[in-house]
């Protein structure tokens, strides 16, 4: 597995996310976001952090980027795409993926770790071996502008499509996200963005490993496709 | 006549150093000089009231890299690598504009980090406030608290500790000191001198602004009083975005090999950061300041030399790197311009399209400045107000909870969760999960751990003993993690030094300082000092911020702080010798007053060595520090951690003689709080006090003994959202 980290002026996230792209057992490059070729990558990060400094809105900028259009081709011709905060911004604004992402209810970033419920139509099978297609994922969440939103109509055929990847343990939900969304899929399934950081959930050392669940999850979209 | 004198004393400078100047120069400065003298002579820049004191301080070490007088000092971490660390006040601008003035704190503390080439992996900050139920006090820590969040979480470094004390004193004069650590390979770093006649002067960054004039001499160097609302002008405004690249571009120039030296523009900007890189070179600068980019036209050389814009650096570049130096900041998206060139005049000479406008030795306007001696007197008694809170006869259980509750002992959730704690991938310990910070160094297969420590009220109780306190929480701290000290920063925080209480303040905790570090054998490796922290109602409590920094093999072993299993023996370790002098409880009753025991060092540090290998070997389930509040706080907050109760009768400490209520709530360094194995901690030589389990928290203390459910202590100790709410 080949893994593209997309590096803007203002990621913050984009080393981490490369070494979990590794610790997962892939290789991974950054592709500066003035690159627009994406050959030999088998599945593009659209990591965390602040893409050109998230003026004017988070993720506004950064969609127009060279890269962004590059992602955009690889994307339609099904290759997986992850987006993780800032990046799940970016996609909303590139209309990869439906909704937004609005200022969090407590209008203040708030830092946590929390537990993200996997959604039913994950593609993997259960771990361990058990009847439940879903599973809890100890994971931190870090933003100020996370509060997911799409029209009602778009919700409710977001969850009868089976496009609500992960959804906040409840009581968890820290930014007032509708249906305590936390990440939502493509209908082709093959792009995913989520808000909380699967990439700083991989070393038993800083907190937990449940984030290398994230990564397969999105690898394993990209092989169906 | 009267008209010029007052223009110095404006900028303020005494009438006896503008005379001075004169002479120097051999004819009165004009306005540019006059300018640039007024900065690099001001307080925050010539330490002219602090500088003999601080020649007590030890700063040589076995593992010193870099020490003071560089941007930042420098340890060795092993491997080729060093940290290097750093704390920094921005107080007068966050007196007066808390968000910018935080988070350009932060700005210039990371800026002083990458400037030697390292890159930042940590931010701790330690603030001070008026108390909770003032409006000023929680708009200080709100505004303060959304700049340190904003600055750091979009620049990616995470904040990973500190502190928050809420004291009257601070009311007017809020402090703000942030800390940044970064790694370095030692190999890369870069001192700030300039060198090499005829290399290039390059000004990289944002452009240039009338943000920030003379923000180091009207607002730093001077007292905070009425009208300090015209002040706001002199604070600068923050672009973390810039700041990013800025940091990026630096630290790929300096791995390419393309810079012959590197320095932030901070306090006094480009005057400051000239001056001193041509002062450590020992050579001269030629600047043209019609090449500066500049955000308005029209700006006035002396504008342009004192602006303090944020984002900015200096850098000086071999000719024939200069294209490719350009090229890097062109790739970061960041301004670069070619303003001036290394001369051997020894003169500072600022030129706008090629004609003087300014021409000053370096000699006369970096080291020049006149040192003064402090005239110190120790006040009488108490200097300070009280204000009692707490009934004198409330019971244990109510005391415990109200200290629980009190600001400065609550947890700071609400204020660490606004910051980000993980980007980056190395924070082990996260803010409350252990008393130190613990960050992951693959590049040297070990860690380090890092607390920032100060309380100003014990300090204000007594200078001497209270700053050796400081220092010795430090090192408990770190020992709990298992951590061995490698090196000290320190943020020295106090009033008018002219006056002659704060004086006194200074030179004792200096020397206390200075005693401390001595013993227990950690280098001073920088620091800074912040003085003229004064409001109308007079001197702040004075605040010697310490920022100590340590050394770990293994991370993993690392204790929290919290109980970790049921079942399991409690125990204290170290010569704790609580009394209520200066404590939580004296202030929530308003009784204050002057003089703290003496400690003793040699005690603490091999008490410290003791936690330290007991935690590396993994005795130890949980190890934390008693502190504010004392042993009841302590207990109660271990075992909030992972909701595990406890049983514990406090008869060993009286038979130290210690009555019921110092047993609680007495405080004094050296004590340490453990849990585990019974047998393990025995034979450490702790004192076994009980065993955890259930969810009640029971103290047997006498006729002060009590039992409170684990989760009403957990309410009061989490409410500081709530009481922040509550005055809303």
């Amino acid at each position: 597995m080949r893994w593209g980290v997309l590096q803007f002026p203002g990621s913050c996230d984009e080393r981490d996310a490369l070494a979990a792209c590794e610790r997962g057992g892939g290789e991974a490059r950054l592709v500066w976001h003035e690159e627009r070729d994406l050959a030999g990558i088998d599945a593009v990060v659209v990591p965390g952090g602040f893409s050109y400094g998230d003026y004017l809105r988070a993720g506004a900028i950064a969609r127009f980027s060279p890269a962004m259009e590059a992602v955009g081709e690889f994307a339609a011709s099904g290759g997986p795409v992850l987006g993780i905060c800032n990046g799940f911004q970016v996609l909303c604004e590139a209309g990869l993926l439906p909704g937004a992402l609005l200022l969090n209810e407590s209008m203040r970033f708030t830092c946590r770790q929390l537990d993200l419920i996997e959604g039913p139509s994950g593609r993997l099978p259960p771990l361990g071996g058990g009847q439940s297609t879903t599973r809890q994922l100890s994971i931190p969440a870090k933003h100020g502008e996370g509060r997911y939103y799409a029209p009602d109509e778009v919700l409710d055929a977001l969850e009868a499509n089976g496009q609500i990847a992960y959804r906040y343990a409840p009581g968890q939900n820290p930014n007032g996200s509708a249906r305590d969304i936390a990440g939502v899929r493509n209908e082709a399934g093959n792009v995913v963005g989520l808000m909380p950081h699967p990439e700083h959930a991989v070393d038993p050392l800083t907190g937990s490993t449940d984030g290398l669940r994230v990564f397969e999850a999105v690898a394993a979209a990209g092989v169906a496709a | 006549m009267t008209v010029e004198v007052a223009k110095h004393r404006e900028l303020g400078l005494t009438d006896s150093e503008f005379e001075l100047i004169v002479e120097k120069l051999g004819r009165e400065p004009n306005d540019v000089e006059l300018a640039m003298f007024s900065l690099l002579w001001s307080e925050h820049c010539a330490y002219k009231h602090s500088r003999k004191l601080l020649r007590r301080l030890p700063t040589e070490g076995e593992r010193v890299v870099m020490g003071p007088g560089e941007n930042a000092g420098a340890v060795d971490i092993g491997n080729g690598h060093a940290i290097a660390f750093k704390v920094e006040s921005h107080n007068h601008p966050s007196a007066v504009e808390p968000f910018q003035g935080a988070a350009t704190g932060v700005g210039g503390i990371l800026r002083d980090v990458f400037a030697i080439g390292a890159r930042p992996i940590a931010i701790l900050d330690s603030l001070r406030f008026g108390e909770l139920d003032s409006v000023r006090s929680r708009h200080l820590l709100d505004g303060a608290v959304r700049g340190i969040g904003h600055y750091g979480n979009s620049i990616g470094v995470p904040n990973v500790g500190g502190e928050i004390y809420f004291e009257a004193p601070y009311e007017h004069n809020c402090l703000v000191n942030a800390m940044c650590l970064g790694i370095a390979k030692q190999a890369d770093m870069v001192r700030a001198a300039a060198a090499g006649v005829g290399n290039v002067v390059v000004l990289m960054g944002a452009s240039t602004g009338r943000d920030g004039i003379g923000g180091a001499s009207v607002l730093a160097s001077a007292e905070l009083g009425e009208g300090d609302d015209a002040k706001r002008p002199t604070v600068q405004i923050g672009d973390p975005f810039e700041e990013s690249k800025v940091l990026e571009c630096c630290l790929e120039l300096l791995e390419k090999g393309l810079l012959v030296s590197l320095q932030d523009l901070g306090a006094a900007g480009l005057t400051s950061s000239a001056g001193e890189m041509a002062s450590a070179g020992g050579v001269g600068i030629d600047l043209d300041v019609a090449r500066v980019p500049l955000r308005e036209a029209d700006m006035e050389p002396f504008e342009i030399m004192v602006s303090e814009s944020q984002e900015r650096m200096l850098a000086v570049v071999e000719p024939d790197k200069v294209a490719a130096v350009l090229a890097v900041c062109e790739k970061w998206q960041t301004g670069s311009a070619e303003i001036g060139v290394v001369t051997d005049s020894g003169q500072i000479r600022i030129l706008r399209d090629g004609d003087l406008v300014g021409e000053m030795p370096v000699e006369a306007l970096v080291d020049g400045c006149p040192l003064y001696d402090l005239e110190p007197a120790e006040p009488q008694g108490w200097m300070y107000g009280n204000r009692a809170t707490l009934a004198s006869d409330a019971s244990s259980e109510e005391t415990l909870l109200a200290l629980l509750a009190s600001p400065s002992i609550a947890s700071k959730r609400w204020a660490f969760e606004q910051y980000d704690s993980v980007v980056g991938s190395r924070t082990v310990r996260r803010p409350e999960a252990a008393d130190a910070a613990v960050l992951e160094i693959p590049e040297a297969s070990n860690a380090i751990a890092v607390s920032i420590d100060g309380n100003g009220r014990r300090v204000a109780c007594d200078p001497y003993n209270g700053t050796i306190e400081a220092v010795l929480e430090c090192a408990q701290n770190l020992a709990c993690v298992g951590a061995e000290p490698l090196g000290l920063t320190n943020c020295l925080n106090f009033g008018n030094p002219e006056k002659p209480a704060p004086a006194w303040q200074l030179d004792q905790a200096v020397s206390g300082l200075a005693e401390a570090c001595e013993q227990l054998g950690v280098p001073v490796v920088g620091g800074n000092v912040s003085l003229y922290n004064e409001g109308p109602e007079g001197p702040i409590y004075p605040t010697p911020v310490v920022g100590m920094v340590g050394e770990l093999p293994d991370p993993a072993k690392a204790c929290g702080s919290a109980f970790l299993r049921e079942g399991e023996a409690i125990a204290l370790l170290g010569p704790f010798e609580p009394n209520l002098a200066g404590a939580e409880l004296t202030k929530l009753r308003g009784e204050l007053d002057a003089g703290l025991p003496r400690p003793d060092i040699a005690a603490v540090a091999t008490a410290c060595a003791t936690i330290r290998d007991a935690v590396r070997e993994g005795k130890l389930s949980s190890a934390h520090d008693i502190s504010d509040g004392g042993l009841a706080c302590a207990l109660a907050e271990s075992a909030i951690g992972y909701g595990i109760g406890c049983r514990v009768d406090l008869q060993p400490l009286r038979e130290r003689g210690c009555s019921p209520e110092e047993a609680l709530f007495g405080e004094g360094p050296g004590g340490f709080l453990l849990s585990g194995d019974r047998e393990t901690l025995a034979a450490l030589g702790a004192t076994l006090i009980g065993e955890t389990g259930g969810t009640t928290i029971e103290l047997a203390a006498g006729d002060r003994s009590f039992t409170v459910g684990v989760g009403t202590a957990e309410s009061a100790w989490l409410s500081l959202g709530t009481q922040l709410d509550s005055h809303a």
